[in-house]
């Protein structure tokens, strides 16, 4: 139920004060925050890593696995490879790819969504008003087929913090399934387009809103809330895939019975074991507005039967008003599908200072690590909002490793003992002073721009920032449905200028093995093919293929707007292979264009502005799906 | 027995009275006069002639310390979560000359007080109204709207940006509210 109108939409947070209390606000029942405070194949890999090759495997998978040319998942497989078989375009003949068809959604806000094949249909989101389009491959040009259209309250564009996005639909037993940015959970018939189901599961007035592509896992779709920056409780929740019903909802903060902790959960490290840590790490009452939502990636392993997802930032930014390690914010859970029972959970940034969500992809491997001779290993590897790729062991949750990708100033590096992260006193936010230097920053050394894994190279490839801030805390207000951040912020270039970079990543040993600049943050999800390309897109438009091997440039197209979608590739009913592409700028990074901001004010949005004054230069909004082929 | 007759008969009576509630029957249509001559407009196009245009007046448009206050007000309602320093993120820029709902300070009070469909919440009722036209007041010196002599004259902001009185005149400012008379 929604009470717009009655006067008690404001919530209070009165154990929050520090400081002087806003009369003003007390008279309207506003309270105020002031504050002082594998696909192993047996080709031979480049020689230089043939040792870490020969453990890479893709988990949950048989070895000889062939790919159906369909793309049913953004992630393209439970394990989040993003890696295709399909071998047509390789290395040789990339350089020869043109466009084959275009489609226009008309919108010009960011399109982070990726296209979805299956059989001889291409279904699409388009950013907020979340239209899903069906395109026929069987016909020249893939006209559409049919459009279902969500009501979809436009209001909802005011609590969505960087821009109004979309990551894409998943496909499961004849239904599309996604999310609409007012927070409404749809399943949709994959032959005719009917609507199956309808289940509003997030609440906007409470800031709630809903971004990230589900995930669909035993007939369930997995869904969790954005807001972070609305002082909203993160959750993900578990609608049945047939009724639309929910089935389960686990929170990030609060009581263990509403994080789904019972005897079952077993985490790795003392520091999370304790009866109701979620409500104990936190000031009386902060958990109920303390964040840790879940906008990004869900991968699962079939053989433990284990779901596993990130949690968000805790809110609001400025941390001196919630002392405490703040759990059960940035960090990672293990959990049963099925119950939605918590069965392990590990902490990337306890008492997190910068914003770094932990919501990153989960690439489930089997991995032969360096120095661990024949003894593979179940991992999950994270490259990390914070800075460092992590190894995770995936029964367990013990940090195998943690080893850092970009500049990093915020942090010293990982305790491997302890697992935690070591602190940098000298970069701690708060209220009253300015930070400056920090790296990286609040969108982290990589944000949810998806990365690929090859089980051919043994190599994961990563689309990510190179940026430092500023961060000046000031105070923080909670009123429901409007944001809740208590933080000014300035970002810039990280050390060498370039705002982001295209890695290869070998995450056995723990090293960059290749590493491409670029002038603006790739933004884009990257795709690896046993063609051995790779590709992404950049945010002044190009779409670029890569070797995989040496990350060597091999072709690059100028699509019409900056590209931060998600690369896939699928065999059409004519036998060939084709890539796929959103172009269309925006995003967090790309709202200075999407959404027209002003650069003359560097902390629009949370900062990132600062960091992006040029962009206007060099692209215009504008979504459109771009589609390759060899000729 | 004779109790449920009288409240019977009480209920029919009610009844019969307010069945003799009856649509009231206007024999004059409103005088043509009272249509609003001069309205504040959001638009300049109009139907036929040109009328002139009304500018509203916000109580604290002149006024140095009211302005300060809203700004004081925009960061605690955290207006500025969603618009920044006038560069905006969520919400459109303040900074900028385009005007979605109109620069005219009565325009800027009804954005806040009504909100917009995409995305601005609306405000009315949740705060004074004294307190909407401080803000109002604030949100005109963004860009450059409010007198030169009530501006605040330098940003109290992390970012160094040179002060709004001084903002460079090569970059896009509002325009001024029209005074036709």
């Amino acid at each position: 139920m929604r009470d717009t109108a009655s006067g008690h939409r404001w919530e209070g947070s009165e154990q929050f004060y520090r400081g002087a209390i806003l009369a003003l606000g007390l008279a309207l029942g506003l309270a105020g925050c002031r504050t002082r405070a594998s696909k192993e194949d047996g080709k031979p890999a480049a020689p230089a890593r043939s040792a870490a090759l020969a453990g890479a495997r893709v988990a949950g998978q048989p070895p000889a696995q062939q790919d159906d040319g369909q793309w049913l998942m953004p992630a393209k497989d439970y394990a989040s490879t993003r890696y295709s078989a399909l071998a047509q375009i390789n290395t040789a003949n990339v350089a020869q790819l043109k466009p084959a068809w275009t489609f226009s959604t008309g919108n010009v806000r960011g399109h982070e969504g990726a296209p979805l094949v299956v059989g001889s249909t291409m279904y699409v989101v388009t950013p907020f008003p979340n239209i899903l389009y069906a395109l026929d491959l069987t016909q020249p040009g893939a006209p559409l087929k049919w459009k279902y259209e969500p009501p979809v309250l436009p209001a909802a564009q005011g609590v969505a913090c960087c821009d109004v996005v979309n990551r894409g639909a998943a496909y499961d037993d004849g239904k599309i399934y996604y999310n609409t940015l007012d927070g409404q959970t749809v399943a949709v018939d994959a032959a005719a387009g009917g609507e199956v189901w309808r289940t509003m599961v997030a609440d906007i007035n409470k800031g709630e809103s809903i971004t990230m592509a589900p995930l669909v896992v035993k007939g369930k779709v997995l869904v969790g809330n954005s807001g972070g920056e609305f002082g909203v409780r993160g959750w993900l929740t578990a609608l049945d895939s047939g009724s639309g019903r929910i089935a389960w909802r686990a929170y990030s903060t609060g009581p263990d019975k509403d994080v789904l902790i019972g005897p079952r959960f077993k985490p790795f490290y003392p520091q999370d074991r304790g009866k109701d840590l979620g409500v104990s790490t936190w000031p009386p009452d902060a958990w109920k507005i303390g964040g840790g939502t879940m906008w990004g990636w869900i991968s699962y392993d079939p053989e433990l039967n284990l779901i596993y997802h990130g949690t968000a930032n805790p809110g609001p930014w400025n941390p001196d008003i919630r002392p405490g390690d703040n759990k059960w914010t940035a960090g990672i859970f293990a959990r049963d599908p099925d119950t939605g029972e918590a069965r392990w959970f590990y902490q990337w940034s306890p008492h997190d200072l910068y914003d770094y969500d932990g919501i990153n992809e989960n690439v489930l491997l089997d991995l032969e690590l360096q120095g661990q001779h024949g003894q593979r290993r179940k991992v999950l590897v994270r490259p990390e909002r914070n800075g460092y790729v992590y190894v995770l062991d995936r029964v367990t949750g013990e940090v195998l490793s943690a080893n850092p990708f970009v500049h990093v100033t915020s942090s010293r590096g990982v305790d491997l003992k302890t697992g935690r992260l070591i602190e940098a006193p000298d970069k701690k936010t708060g209220f009253g002073h300015i930070v400056r230097d920090v790296c990286p920053a609040a969108p982290g050394a990589k944000d949810w721009q998806p990365s690929a894994f090859s089980p051919r190279t043994g190599l994961l490839y990563m689309p990510h920032n190179n940026l430092c801030m500023d961060e000046e805390g000031v105070e923080a207000n909670y009123i429901a449905g409007t944001p809740f951040v208590g933080a000014n912020v300035r970002m810039y270039a990280g050390p060498g200028g370039n705002r982001g970079a295209f890695t290869a990543w070998d995450p056995a040993a723990g090293r960059a093995v290749w590493s491409v600049p670029e002038p603006f943050p790739a933004w884009s999800g990257a795709l690896v093919t046993a063609g051995d390309v790779v590709f992404y897109g950049t945010m002044e438009g190009w779409f670029k293929a890569l070797d995989a091997h040496t990350g060597k440039e091999l072709w690059k197209f100028k699509t019409g707007s900056g590209i931060i979608g998600q690369p896939i590739t699928y065999k059409g009913p004519d036998g060939k292979q084709y890539v796929a592409i959103f172009s269309g700028v925006g995003g967090w990074s790309g709202a200075i264009v999407a959404a027209g901001l002003d650069p003359r004010d560097g902390t629009a949005a949370l900062g990132f502005v600062n960091a992006m004054k040029d962009l206007p230069q060099k692209t215009t909004p504008g979504g459109m799906l771009y589609v390759f082929a060899l000729p | 027995m004779r109790r449920l007759a009288t409240g019977l008969c009480a209920l029919a009576l009610t009844f019969a009275a307010l069945a003799c509630e009856r649509e009231e029957r206007r024999f004059q249509t409103l005088p043509a006069k009272s249509a609003r001559a001069q309205p504040v407009r959001l638009t300049t196009l109009q139907p036929g002639q040109s009328l002139p245009a009304r500018s509203g007046h916000g109580p604290y448009d002149e006024n140095a310390w009211a302005i300060s206050e809203g700004e004081r007000l925009f960061n605690q309602y955290n207006c500025s979560g969603c618009h920044f320093h006038g560069g905006g993120g969520i919400g459109p820029p303040l900074m900028d000359a385009k005007w979605i709902y109109g620069s005219d300070p009565q325009n800027i009070y009804d954005t806040i007080v009504e909100g917009r469909p995409n995305g601005m919440p609306s405000y009315g009722g949740h705060v004074p109204d004294d307190q909407i036209w401080k803000i109002e007041a604030y949100v005109r010196t963004l860009s450059g709207l409010a007198p030169k002599a009530a501006e605040p004259d330098r940003s109290d902001q992390m970012e160094a940006r040179r002060s709004e009185q001084a903002t460079s005149p090569a970059a896009p400012r509002g325009q001024k509210a029209e005074h036709p008379q």
